[in-house]
């Protein structure tokens, strides 16, 4: 697996904002198909991180490669946001506050992207939308719109959202940060579902032990820097470094009370 | 001299046919003031300097001076440059920029309030900068925007008066044209008055149904 040329590619990334160093020379390789947590304390730089990856935030240095292409290559600017939109495509992101389009109904939310950018049929785009509801046990509600759904449903269909445009990888910024308690299993079944079949997934997350039980590595992330990473029962059991040590035991009291 | 109502039937076709025309005007209007609403709130919001500049310019123009002079100077004042519109075209254009301008800087503060994520969750689907616009954020922006610029297009309804002094027989004109003939201002003004109230009774009436239908979405 280690030998293997990796899938998506983070070398050095550095991002400033002014004088704040938000990522200090980050690298980080993700084999396709691996599914990679992130965690670490607010203002980390995780969804920067995250959010370099699709160039939402670009990076201030460092390259980012998807497969055999590098996303934030130096381009003229309208030869530039032309391949961003095409490389967009293919990374499905998934947000804390779900960022679904209110004034449109869930159908009207998946097919969206791929009727405008994959010229679908109304027919492909429904078939699709169908699809992609029934994966994340959505289907039934189809024609509702977004007001109308809990936070797990939305996210759900956030998920579906971004599943519709067949990306080869996944972004996960705190997906069930937003949710309300008793919500956040129906959404993680779905990731689980997602991760089973082999979709490679980068995960920022608060939830300990979701990570553990998903992710194939996870990465601790302060003040800009990866301090740790390894496989989840090393940073979960065994963590070598002092501040993992501390942000954990933290994290399980915060968690526990 | 007293009010003779009895002669107000011998002159309905007139009021009628102005009324239609005051239907029709405000339509026009309203259409342009709405697409062309939109089209300012983009340019101004995202166009390059030396497209915003003049933009700005323009917009101060028919928000800083009478639309009874914007009338005036398009109607008569483009004649001069070899702008020889008809009235109905006239009193469209005057009245449509006029409002469009007003509308204009309702969808850009509704823009503007549009959450953020909505366009980083259209981006991140692949859509570009001006679709994300079109398809995801001015929807929004529009939706929100319904109950003022429906004001607006009352407002609009009211001021299509003053293309009579263009020499568009709408209304207003049309109940002058009666009173010319009968001497009977009272009669005919309080006729036209009217009919104003009616169409902006039935005006009030659609717009409720957008808002309805707009709130749905919610
Ligand atoms: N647009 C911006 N301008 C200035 N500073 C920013 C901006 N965006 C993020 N930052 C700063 O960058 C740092 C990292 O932010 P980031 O959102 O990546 O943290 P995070 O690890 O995701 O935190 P959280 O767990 O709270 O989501 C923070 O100190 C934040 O204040
Ligand atoms: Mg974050």
């Amino acid at each position: 697996m280690t030998d293997q040329k990796p899938f998506v590619d983070i070398r050095n990334a550095q991002k400033s904002y002014g004088s704040l160093e938000v990522l200090k020379d980050i690298s980080l390789q993700v084999q396709r198909g691996q599914i990679v947590a992130i965690i670490g304390p607010s203002g980390s730089g995780k969804s920067t991180l995250l959010r370099a990856i699709n160039d939402l935030d670009p990076l201030t240095g460092g390259e980012v490669w998807l497969e055999d292409m590098q996303i934030n290559r130096k381009l003229p600017h309208r030869q530039y946001e032309a391949h961003i939109n095409q490389v967009r495509q293919d990374i499905g992101m998934v947000f804390q506050h779900f960022n679904l389009f209110p004034h449109l109904s869930v159908r009207g939310n998946i097919t969206l992207a791929p009727r405008l950018l994959k010229h679908l049929s109304e027919a492909e785009a429904n078939a699709l939308a169908e699809e992609q509801l029934e994966k994340v046990g959505m289907l039934d509600r189809i024609d509702y719109f977004p007001s109308r759904l809990s936070g797990g449903q939305k996210q759900r269909v956030a998920i579906a959202r971004a599943l519709a445009m067949k990306p080869k990888v996944m972004l996960f910024d705190e997906a069930t940060s937003a949710l309300d308690p008793e919500l956040v299993d129906e959404v993680n079944q779905v990731m689980k579902k997602l991760a089973e079949e082999h979709m490679t997934m980068i995960i920022v997350t608060h939830e300990m032990g979701f990570a553990e039980s998903v992710c194939d590595r996870v990465l601790f992330m302060d003040q800009g820097v990866v301090v740790e990473e390894g496989p989840p029962e090393v940073i979960f059991r065994d963590p070598q470094n002092e501040r993992t040590r501390n942000f954990l035991r933290k994290h399980l009291e915060g968690s526990n009370r | 001299m007293g009010l003779d109502f009895t002669v107000v039937p011998k002159f309905m076709d007139v009021i009628l046919l102005g009324a239609l025309w005051t239907i029709a005007i405000t339509i026009a209007a309203a259409t342009l003031s709405f697409f062309g609403g939109i089209m300012f709130a983009v340019i101004a919001l995202y166009a390059p300097l030396p497209v915003r500049l003049p933009f700005r310019f323009f917009a101060w123009l028919f928000m800083g001076t009478p639309l009874l002079l914007q009338l005036f100077l398009i109607y008569f004042g483009l004649v001069q440059i070899g702008i020889d519109l008809p009235a109905f075209v006239a009193g469209v254009i005057g009245l449509g920029l006029h409002f469009a301008v007003y509308n204009s800087e309702l969808i850009q503060a509704s823009i503007l309030a549009v959450d953020k994520g909505q366009t980083e969750a259209a981006r991140t689907l692949g859509l570009s900068r001006m679709q994300a616009l079109r398809k995801v954020v001015i929807p929004q922006a529009v939706r929100d925007v319904v109950p003022p610029i429906g004001n607006n297009m009352i407002a609009l309804l009211k001021d299509s008066a003053l293309v009579s002094v263009i020499g568009v027989s709408e209304l207003t004109l049309s109940a002058q044209l009666a009173i010319g003939r009968t001497y009977r201002p009272f009669e005919f003004y309080v006729v036209a008055a009217v009919f104003y109230y009616i169409i902006n009774l039935c005006m009030e009436a659609g717009l409720r149904r957008i808002e309805r239908r707009t709130q749905a979405s919610r």
